[in-house]
C-alpha cells in the first residue's frame, strides 16, 4: 500500500469493462439522477441491467428514476483486491442493499458506514473511469459520502483544491470566484484577457479575496495559453472555463466578425486550452487522491437547442455546438486517465447581452452555485435554471419512454 | 417439494479416480493437465485411448479452447461429448451427464476431466472477466472477487444465526490435520485456531485461511458399465442418486440457502438410504460459510444450526463426521475447476478403499456436494451425488 508522502504516482481509475445494455445507469448518473430498468409490461424493477425483464421477458425497458431507500443486509471491507486502483486505495467498504423496489445491489459504503442491518439510501455516482456505480449513504443527501476520502475522491469538491477560472472580467467568472473562495478553494487562478505587457491588476469585484492570484490569459492567444499552463498547471486540480465572448465583444450583433470572434473564442480558444491544459489535468489525476481532477466547460443550453432562445442566436450557438463536440472529445480522453469533463448547459443568463430576453433568466451567482453542487456531487453534466431543467427533462422522457 | 421418480444409476460404475498434481503457479496450459490426466486415466485403467468413446470436459483456463478442441487436442475421436462451464458444481454434473449417456449406450467409457493451469496473472483475468453481471455490478466494486461476494455472505450469515470465527476455523483446522496426511495437498502445515484467528484480514469477517488458495491440477475419473469395470478389475463406486439445481431461490435477498434445500428429499429418496448411512461427506469448501450451508440444506442440520453442529463434531476421519477428508480445497488448493471434482475424486478413493491419506474406517458411502458460479450476488449452481461401494 502507498502511504502518503510518497513520490509515486497512482493508477487514476479502475478498469472499466462494462455492457453497453449498463449504459443507461452511467448515462444518469452523468446527470445525477439514480436510475433502473423498470419493465414496461409487468412494472418489475431490476438489476443487474439486462437485455429482457427477469419476470416476463419483455425487451421493453425503460430507465426510470429510483428513491434509492434500502436496507443495508450485510457489509465487508476488502483488504485485497484484484484492481491496481483499489489495491493502493484499501481497505476499502462494499456492501449488499436490499432496494426498497426490489433488487439486491452492491454498493460502495463510506468506511464509517453503519453496521447491518440499517437503513440507507443508494445513489448513481460516476467512478474514477466515468462509469456509473452506485454509493449507498446513511442520510438521503449522501453527506457522509463526502466526508469519506475514498468515495470524495470520486466527486471534484473544490474545497482544499487549486482552481483556475479562466475569464474573471465576467458577472459569471466573479461569482465563481467568491463561491469557490466561501468554499474552500485553497487557491483561485483568475484569467483575464489583457495584451501583453498590460498590467494585470485584481479586477474591482475580486479585491480582498485572500485565494485570488490574477495572471494574463486570452485563449485565442496559443503562446499566452502555453505560459499560463507552464505557471500554473502543475498544481492546478479544476479548470473552470468560462470565456464569454460577449466581453471581448467589439463586432456589431449579426456580423460575420461577430460569428469569427465566437468561433475564435469558444472553439479555438477551448482548443488552445486543451492542448495545454489537458495534460496538467492528467498528469495531476495519477498524482492525486483527493478528488478527480475537473474541467468545466460553461457552455449553453444553446449548444444543443435554440428552441428556448428568442430572439435565436444562431452565432453563439454554432459556436457553443463546436465547443460542445470538442468536450465530448476531450472527455472520453480525460475519463481515460481519471480526470472529469464537465460541460455545463444554462438557458438564457441575466447579462447585458439577454436583456431583451422574456425567458426566466438565470442570475450569475445562482450559476455558479450549480457548477460548485456538480463539481460536490461529480455528474458530468450540468443544466443549471427553469429553462435547462425542463429542456432536459423533456428529452430524457422522449429518450427513456417505452 | 414434490419428489420426483427418477431411474436409478445401478449398471454404471464410477472409477479410477485420477489426480494430477497441484502446484501453486505453472507455466503450462490447462491442455498440459488434461493430457496428464487423460495418459493416468488410461495407465490405471488399462484402456487404450480408442477406447474411450465420451469426454467430459470442465476448466476455467483452457480459453478460447472448449471441450471440442479437447479432443483433437488430445488426439480423442468420441461419440459423445460435453462441456461444464460451471466451476464448484462440474463434477456432480459432468457426472450425471456421464452417467445417464453411459446408461443410454450412447457412450461406452467416458472420460470426466477437469483441468485448469494458473499462471502468474490467469486468476486475475478469470476474477475481471467471470460474468457480464460481474463486469457491470460486481467487479467495479472493489474488484475483491470471490473473497468480497463470500465476505458478504459470511458476515450476514454470521450476524443471522450467530456464527461465530471460532466455528468456521474449527472446520479449517481439522481439514488441515486431514490435509496433512494427503499427499497432493499444497498446504500441509500444521494449523491451529489461534493460527487461524491471527491470520490477516483478507474481506472482512474473512481472514487468510478462509479463502482457497489458486493452483494448477487436475481431477479426473472414468464412467462406464460395471460390467466392464469388473472384466477389466477396476475397484469402482455406484451412483446412489444424483441431482442439480440451478438458479434456485432468486427472490431471496441474499444467499442463504442453495439447490440443495430444494432436491434433498429426492436426492435421498433416489438413493433409499437415509443420512445415517453416509460414511463421510466431500462439501464443496471454497468458503468455510458455503460447507455449513450445505450441511444444513443437505439436512444434517436444521437452517441456523450449522455453528451448533459445527460445535458437536470433529469432522476428522478419526472422529465425527468426517468431512472433507483430503483437506478439502481450503488446504489442497483450488485448482480451478478441478476443486469442483476433487471431493469426488476422493469420495471415489474412501469409498474403494484407495485412501491416498486419512482414511475413514469401513468407508462405503459417500456423500459428494458441489457449489458454484457466482455470476452475481449469489452461487447459482448446486448438486450432490451419493457415491457407494459396489457390492
Amino acid at each position: 500500500m502507498t502511504r502518503p508522502g510518497s513520490p509515486s504516482t497512482f493508477p487514476p481509475t479502475p478498469r472499466s469493462l462494462r455492457s453497453r445494455v449498463s449504459q443507461g445507469l452511467s448515462s444518469a448518473a452523468a446527470v445525477g439522477c439514480f436510475e433502473l430498468q423498470v419493465c414496461g409490461q409487468c412494472a418489475a424493477v431490476q438489476y443487474p441491467p439486462r437485455e429482457a425483464c427477469v419476470r416476463c421477458l419483455s425487451t421493453h425497458l425503460a430507465w426510470q428514476p429510483q428513491s434509492g431507500a434500502g436496507e443495508l443486509l450485510s457489509r465487508t471491507v476488502l483488504h485485497h483486491s484484484h484492481d491496481p486502483y483499489f489495491r493502493v486505495r484499501l481497505p476499502w467498504s462494499v456492501g449488499l442493499v436490499r432496494l426498497d423496489c426490489g433488487p439486491s445491489v452492491l454498493v460502495h459504503l463510506p468506511l464509517e458506514a453503519p453496521a447491518p442491518p440499517a437503513r440507507v439510501w443508494v445513489s448513481a455516482r460516476l467512478d474514477r473511469s466515468g462509469a456509473g456505480v452506485l454509493v449507498a449513504s446513511e442520510t438521503k443527501d449522501g453527506a457522509d459520502m463526502s466526508n469519506d476520502l475514498r468515495l470524495r475522491e470520486m466527486t471534484s469538491d473544490p474545497s482544499d483544491a487549486s482552481v483556475l477560472v479562466t475569464d474573471g472580467s465576467s458577472a459569471l467568472g466573479q461569482a465563481l470566484v467568491h463561491a469557490l473562495a466561501t468554499a474552500g478553494a485553497a487557491r483561485i487562478w483568475v484569467g483575464l484577457a489583457k495584451p501583453p505587457l498590460a498590467p494585470v491588476e485584481v479586477p474591482a469585484g475580486l479585491r480582498g479575496i485572500p485565494q485570488v492570484t490574477c495572471l494574463r490569459l486570452d485563449v485565442t492567444d496559443a503562446s499566452c495559453v502555453r505560459e499560463a499552463a507552464a505557471a500554473i498547471g502543475g498544481e492546478l486540480d479544476i479548470l473552470i472555463n468560462t470565456t464569454d465572448v460577449s466581453a471581448a465583444g467589439a463586432a456589431p450583433e449579426g456580423s460575420l466578425d461577430l460569428a469569427r470572434a465566437e468561433m475564435e473564442a469558444h472553439y479555438f480558444g477551448l482548443l488552445h486550452l486543451a492542448q495545454y491544459f489537458v495534460p496538467c489535468l492528467t498528469t495531476r489525476a495519477a498524482r492525486t487522491q483527493r478528488l478527480s481532477p475537473a474541467w468545466v466547460n460553461v457552455l449553453s443550453l444553446c449548444a444543443l437547442s435554440t428552441a428556448s432562445f428568442t430572439p435565436v442566436a444562431v452565432g453563439p450557438a454554432a459556436a457553443m455546438a463546436a465547443a460542445h463536440a470538442l468536450s465530448q472529445g476531450m472527455r472520453a480522453q480525460m475519463r481515460q486517465e481519471g480526470a472529469r469533463l464537465v460541460t455545463v448547459f444554462p438557458g438564457p443568463l441575466d447579462n447585458e447581452s439577454s436583456q431583451g430576453l422574456q425567458q426566466p433568466k438565470l442570475a450569475p451567482p445562482v450559476l455558479a452555485q450549480s457548477i460548485l453542487a456538480a463539481l460536490r456531487s461529480g455528474v458530468e453534466q450540468v443544466y443549471p435554471g427553469e429553462v435547462a431543467r425542463e429542456w432536459l427533462e423533456e428529452r430524457f422522457s422522449q429518450s427513456h419512454g417505452i | 417439494m414434490t419428489v420426483r421418480d427418477r431411474r436409478g444409476y445401478d449398471d454404471v460404475a464410477v472409477t479410477t479416480p485420477v489426480t494430477v498434481p497441484y502446484v501453486r503457479y505453472s507455466t503450462h496450459g490447462a491442455h498440459w493437465f488434461a493430457a496428464s490426466a487423460l495418459a493416468t486415466l488410461l495407465e490405471r485403467s488399462g484402456l487404450e485411448k480408442a477406447a474411450v468413446d465420451g469426454l467430459c470436459f470442465s476448466s476455467f483456463t483452457a480459453g478460447p479452447d472448449n471441450a471440442v478442441a479437447m479432443t483433437q487436442h488430445l488426439g480423442l475421436t468420441v461419440r459423445w461429448l460435453d462441456h461444464i462451464p460451471m466451476g464448484g458444481v462440474s463434477g456432480v454434473v459432468s457426472l450425471r451427464r456421464a452417467l445417464r449417456a453411459v446408461q443410454s449406450g450412447d457412450a461406452t467409457v467416458v472420460a470426466c476431466i477437469a483441468a485448469d493451469t494458473h499462471r502468474l496473472d490467469s486468476f486475475r483475468s478469470i476474477v475481471e472477466n467471470f460474468s457480464q453481471f460481474s463486469r457491470d455490478a460486481v467487479h467495479p466494486y472493489g474488484a475483491g472477487g470471490a473473497n468480497a461476494s463470500f465476505a458478504l455472505l459470511t458476515d450476514y450469515y454470521m450476524r443471522t444465526y450467530g456464527a461465530r470465527a471460532e466455528d468456521f476455523g474449527k472446520l479449517c483446522v481439522a481439514q488441515r490435520e486431514s490435509a496433512c496426511r494427503f499427499p497432493y495437498a499444497l498446504l500441509r502445515k500444521p494449523l491451529t485456531l489461534d493460527d487461524y484467528l491471527k491470520a490477516r484480514p483478507i474481506a472482512e469477517p474473512l481472514r487468510l485461511f478462509d479463502c482457497v488458495m489458486p493452483c494448477a491440477g487436475a481431477e479426473a475419473f472414468l464412467v462406464m458399465k460395471r460390467r466392464r469395470a469388473a472384466e477389466l478389475g477396476l475397484a469402482h463406486a455406484v451412483v446412489l442418486g444424483a441431482t442439480e439445481c440451478h438458479n434456485p431461490f432468486p427472490d431471496d435477498p441474499i444467499q442463504t440457502r442453495g439447490g440443495w434445500a430444494l432436491d434433498r428429499d429426492e436426492l435421498f429418496a433416489q438413493a433409499g438410504i437415509s443420512r445415517d448411512d453416509i460414511d463421510l461427506v466431500q462439501t464443496y469448501d471454497d468458503y468455510p460459510v458455503m460447507s455449513v450451508i450445505q450441511l444444513e440444506d443437505l439436512g444434517f442440520c436444521a437452517k441456523g444450526e450449522g455453528a451448533e453442529f459445527i460445535r458437536s463434531h470433529t469432522f476428522t476421519t478419526d472422529g465425527t463426521f468426517p468431512l472433507n477428508t483430503s483437506g478439502g480445497q481450503l488446504s489442497a488448493g483450488q485448482a480451478g475447476a478441478a476443486g469442483g471434482h476433487l471431493g469426488l475424486t476422493e469420495a471415489l478413493r474412501q469409498v474403494t478403499g484407495a485412501v491416498l491419506g486419512a482414511g475413514v474406517p469401513d468407508a462405503a458411502t459417500a456423500l459428494v456436494s458441489g457449489f458454484g458460479m457466482m455470476i452475481y450476488d449469489r452461487g447459482l449452481c448446486s448438486g450432490a451425488a451419493i457415491l457407494a461401494r459396489a457390492a
